[in-house]
């Protein structure tokens, strides 16, 4: 008889993978029961894009080890691509699942395009210079939307740079018929919202298995080498750019697909949603959850999300109480004294987890 | 200490005067360096290094703080690019490479400060080791593709072996970073020997050992030596290991050869002892 | 031809403002190692301590500017101690995670004590010199900004290589163990690096509310990452290079929004800093100081 001898992490994946599909089996009932009130309806597809953005950049910071501001970026990318891919395909398609998933992909691929332009430059960077040329970068990309006009008709995608200014959608030229997809700063409007919270369920689990079964593999395990110790991985023969570009982008890719997934949630949305605090945000919920510990970044990105909802007399403090938590969880887990202090109080710590 | 004289192979020298044990004269040596050098703004860290190593030899790399030592080992790693001078790898020059290509053909090392994964289990440092040798890519990992399997289940089964040369196998889940100070230092040869090298390079291993660790350590060098038919080349202040199981030794002082031999051409050579103890006051 | 000069004016004024708040970067990062995110916000405290000081404490301008100064300067060192000290053995990205962390905490705390509502800033001198017949106005807060850039440029310079405490900032910045052996007390130095840092942002704070008049929670913070830039670009840990940096930067977004456009000069400003740091990842006046192995 074979023995039955799961590894730790095994089980911990196993665990991860059993809670989410648990709770989306839960909240799918009741949603359908019409037990859920309709505010926390809305929040439900927002919510798995929160985590899937989550866990994707705890694979650049917790992971890889290196902080990445700009990850807003590329949910940007991503939720602009799927846009134009979705709307361009009204009447082209009309399975609106069918569009959802190639708006996905679509918001995936662009973003992972966006991650491998930025990463080749800037993973050469060391620590703080890579922290801010993605924030700059995350700017950049805000920026540069703004200037963005994007049109369809039979003829095709019409597309205008508007770097002054000066132009307007009457300069797309569009056909009788044709849509505006996005007006500049006006962002896209007239989005079919066709995202559903099974599509969310389904790209949770998909980044789940992405990240975990990445870092269980061999790839995986030269991420967490760069990140443990860049010298000595170098000594046994990894390729630090590749390593860290696989990481990056893969982790970009992931976000790209919330996007569009977060995008196609909401009849308009502007590029400024997806602005720093966005990014910091997902920071938050990655430094909550645990760096490294991926269903940490699940259940900390539902509940930051959720807790303006449940707290409402709490919103205007919401914020700095965030900053101050974040400030003791970094001292808690980083100061010896702290840690010693830690330690003493809980007799069999499992130590940092760095397996999720 | 001269229990391992046995063990020693007796120098000879090649038709370039360079010298190693009589049992590598047939074979072309794992190392050359020749004149190898390195300025930082000016300063010559390291000047006109020249060192042949054969296949299997255990060469000691000695000299006062300071010397240059380090240094050598990061050239011959490309840690540092040499400002002068080349160096041969089984034959290949090395010219141009970087750390991870010279690693692929068969250079490992450790470090005088242990920079393990510390992190990352016993075993996964292994297999970091053996990063080059486990064939499958990024997407046979997500998908778990039936070589993802295969691989994984050799790369275990080649990590417990080589644990097995330190009894380590039972500290394989454990992190490298809550070991001992004493199994760190042993994790890291493991590590480097998992990148299936031919010439492995030993940055002070016994550093921090009592003498029992120390001369289980050199049980383990030479054990290492005979079962894998590699060279190793170590830098160590432990005269005991050094004089005990190295056949050539090269002495370094402000970043010059100063003195190359036998364990007992060193131990006699007056230019080694000033270099150690300084001169002696004249009159 | 005047109309370049104009541009290229308040661009030596806007990059004269960058330049003093990349000092407070660049000497933090040359002795604590570390990216102080949440030196932006010191800028904003300093904007809205010393307009309070002068519209309902009535204050005079130059009591108002000292009053910002000593608050910002407390401010500094309260955080460092509380914040950063316990870190100081600490990876990189745990130190940079809390520095972001004490950012959010001072514009959340600005939001809460003076609401999200822009308050309009009185500048501390108005009026304009008029050059070729008015045809080229330059205001005296340019000038005024100008010359306290170069004056405390100097300053520092000759406090970080004459006096005591500032060779000891020196010292620490090339090797904090072996300042620490000389008897310098490395905890206190660094606490004197913020302090200094923080005080001139104090003044950056006044001297840029005064050129763009609105003050918010967040005035500090695109400031800030701009002024980081300059330091990055400049060369990191380099007094003369922040300064170099900063006026560059400064002419360049000043150019950008005038020849290129409104909307993009940010993207131009950070196409600049990856631009730098691919070319020169040192900077243009620093080092490159490999990992020792």
């Amino acid at each position: 008889m074979k023995k039955f001898n799961l590894k730790k992490t095994t089980k911990v994946d196993f665990a991860t993978y059993l809670g989410v599909i648990v709770t989306f089996i839960v909240l799918f009932v009741m949603q359908n029961g019409g037990m859920l009130s309709y505010s926390m309806s809305g929040m439900l597809v927002p919510i798995c894009c929160f985590i899937v953005m989550a866990v994707s950049l705890n694979l650049t910071v917790g992971i890889l080890g290196e902080l990445s501001l700009g990850h807003a970026g590329f949910v940007s990318v991503g939720a602009f691509s799927g846009i134009i891919a979705s709307q361009s395909l009204i009447g082209v398609i009309e399975s609106a699942s069918l569009r959802l998933a190639i708006a996905l992909v679509a918001g995936a691929i662009f973003a992972a395009i966006a991650g491998v332009l930025v990463g080749i430059p800037v993973l050469r960077l060391r620590g703080d210079y890579l922290a801010i040329v993605t924030l700059a970068f995350g700017e950049i990309i805000k920026d540069l939307i703004n200037c963005l006009l994007v049109g369809i008709d039979s003829k095709g995608l019409h597309v205008l740079f508007n770097a002054k200014g000066l132009l307007t959608v009457e300069d797309l030229h569009l056909e009788e018929g044709g849509r505006v997809i996005i007006k500049g700063a006006q962002g896209a409007t007239g989005i079919q919202t066709i995202s559903t919270f099974t599509a969310g369920f389904i790209l949770i689990m998909i980044t789940l298995v992405v990240v975990l079964n990445l870092t269980r593999s061999r790839s995986g395990r030269a991420i967490m080498a760069l990140r443990d110790n860049r010298i000595a991985a170098e000594s046994v023969g990894i390729n630090v750019t590749k390593y860290k570009l696989m990481a990056f982008v893969t982790s970009a890719a992931l976000a790209g697909a919330a996007g569009a997934l977060y995008g196609l949630n909401f009849s308009a949305v502007i590029s400024s949603t997806f602005n720093f605090n966005i990014s910091i945000e997902i920071l938050l919920m990655v430094v909550f959850g645990g760096l490294g510990n991926i269903w940490g970044s699940v259940i900390a990105a539902a509940v930051i999300r959720l807790l303006p909802e449940l707290l409402r007399e709490f919103n205007d403090y919401r914020m700095l109480f965030y900053a101050i938590i974040l400030i003791l969880v970094m001292i808690a887990t980083n100061n010896p004294t702290f840690k010693n202090m830690l330690g003493k109080l809980i007799p069999k710590k499992k130590g940092a987890e760095i397996d999720g | 200490m001269d229990r391992f004289a046995h063990r020693r192979g007796k120098l000879v020298p090649l038709p370039s005067d360079a010298l190693v044990p009589e049992r590598d004269i047939n074979s072309s040596p794992i190392l050359e360096a020749r004149h190898l050098g390195i300025e930082f703004g000016g300063l010559k860290a390291v000047d006109d290094f020249n060192l042949t190593i054969g296949r299997t030899e255990i060469a000691g790399l000695i000299g006062p703080n300071g010397a240059g030592k380090t240094t050598v080992f990061n050239l011959l790693t490309k840690v540092y690019q040499p400002t002068k001078g080349t160096v041969l790898i089984d034959g290949i020059d090395t010219h141009g490479m970087n750390t991870v290509q010279v690693s692929k053909i068969g250079v490992a090392r450790t470090f005088q400060n242990i920079r393990l994964f510390s992190n990352l289990t016993v075993e996964e440092n292994v297999k970091l080791g053996m990063h080059n040798q486990i064939k499958y890519g990024m997407f046979s990992g997500i998908l778990r593709a039936p070589n993802y399997w295969k691989e994984e289940k050799r790369a275990h089964e080649k990590a417990m072996e080589l644990l097995q040369i330190f009894d380590m196998e039972n500290l394989a889940n454990h992190k490298a970073g809550s070991l001992p100070y004493g199994a760190q230092r042993r994790l890291e040869i493991v590590r480097a020997l998992g990148t299936n090298p031919g010439l492995l390079l030993l940055d002070e291993p016994a550093a921090g050992m009592n003498p029992s660790e120390t001369a289980e350590l050199m049980e383990n060098i030479l054990k290492i030596r005979d079962t894998f038919k590699i060279a190793i080349m170590l830098i160590e202040h432990d005269m005991n290991l050094v004089m005990g199981i190295c056949e050539g030794i090269c002495v370094l002082n402000f970043g010059k050869v100063i003195a190359k031999g036998s364990p007992e051409d060193i131990q006699s050579n007056p230019v080694v002892i000033e270099a150690y103890l300084g001169k002696k006051k004249e009159g | 031809m005047l109309e370049f000069l104009s541009y290229l004016i308040s661009g030596i004024s806007l990059g004269s403002v960058y330049a003093i708040i990349a000092l407070g970067y660049t000497m933090v990062y040359g002795i604590a190692k570390m990216l102080n995110f949440a030196h932006g916000d010191v800028i904003m405290v300093g904007g809205y301590v010393s307009l309070l000081a002068m519209t309902s404490l009535g204050l005079p301008t130059w009591a108002a500017i000292l009053l910002a100064m000593v608050v910002c300067t407390v401010l500094g060192v309260i955080i460092e101690g509380l914040a950063y000290k316990p870190l100081r053995s600490a990876p990189s990205l745990a130190v940079l995670i809390t520095a972001i962390g004490v950012s959010y905490f001072l514009q959340n705390s600005a939001l809460l004590i003076w609401g999200a509502n822009p308050k309009v800033y009185s500048p501390i001198i108005e009026g304009t010199f008029k050059l070729f017949d008015g045809k080229l106005p330059i205001s005296y807060i340019s000038m005024l900004t100008v010359s306290v850039c170069i004056v405390i440029m100097i300053g520092l310079t000759i406090f970080t290589s004459k006096s005591k405490m500032g060779k000891a900032m020196r010292a620490c910045s090339e090797d904090k163990a072996a300042a620490q052996l000389m008897g310098i007390n490395v905890n206190k130095t660094i606490s004197l690096t913020f302090a200094i840092g923080s005080a001139l942002a104090a003044i950056a704070g006044v001297l840029l509310c005064s050129s763009y008049p609105t003050l918010m929670p967040t005035t500090g913070s695109m400031p800030g990452i701009k002024a980081f830039t300059a330091a990055v670009f400049g060369g990191i840990g380099s007094i003369p290079g922040a300064f170099l940096g900063g006026i560059l930067l400064g002419i360049i977004e000043s150019l950008a929004k005038a020849y290129i456009s409104t909307q993009l000069a940010n993207t131009v400003v950070f196409a600049v800093l990856i631009i730098v740091l691919l070319v020169r990842p040192a900077g243009l006046l620093g080092k490159y100081v490999p990992e020792k192995v």
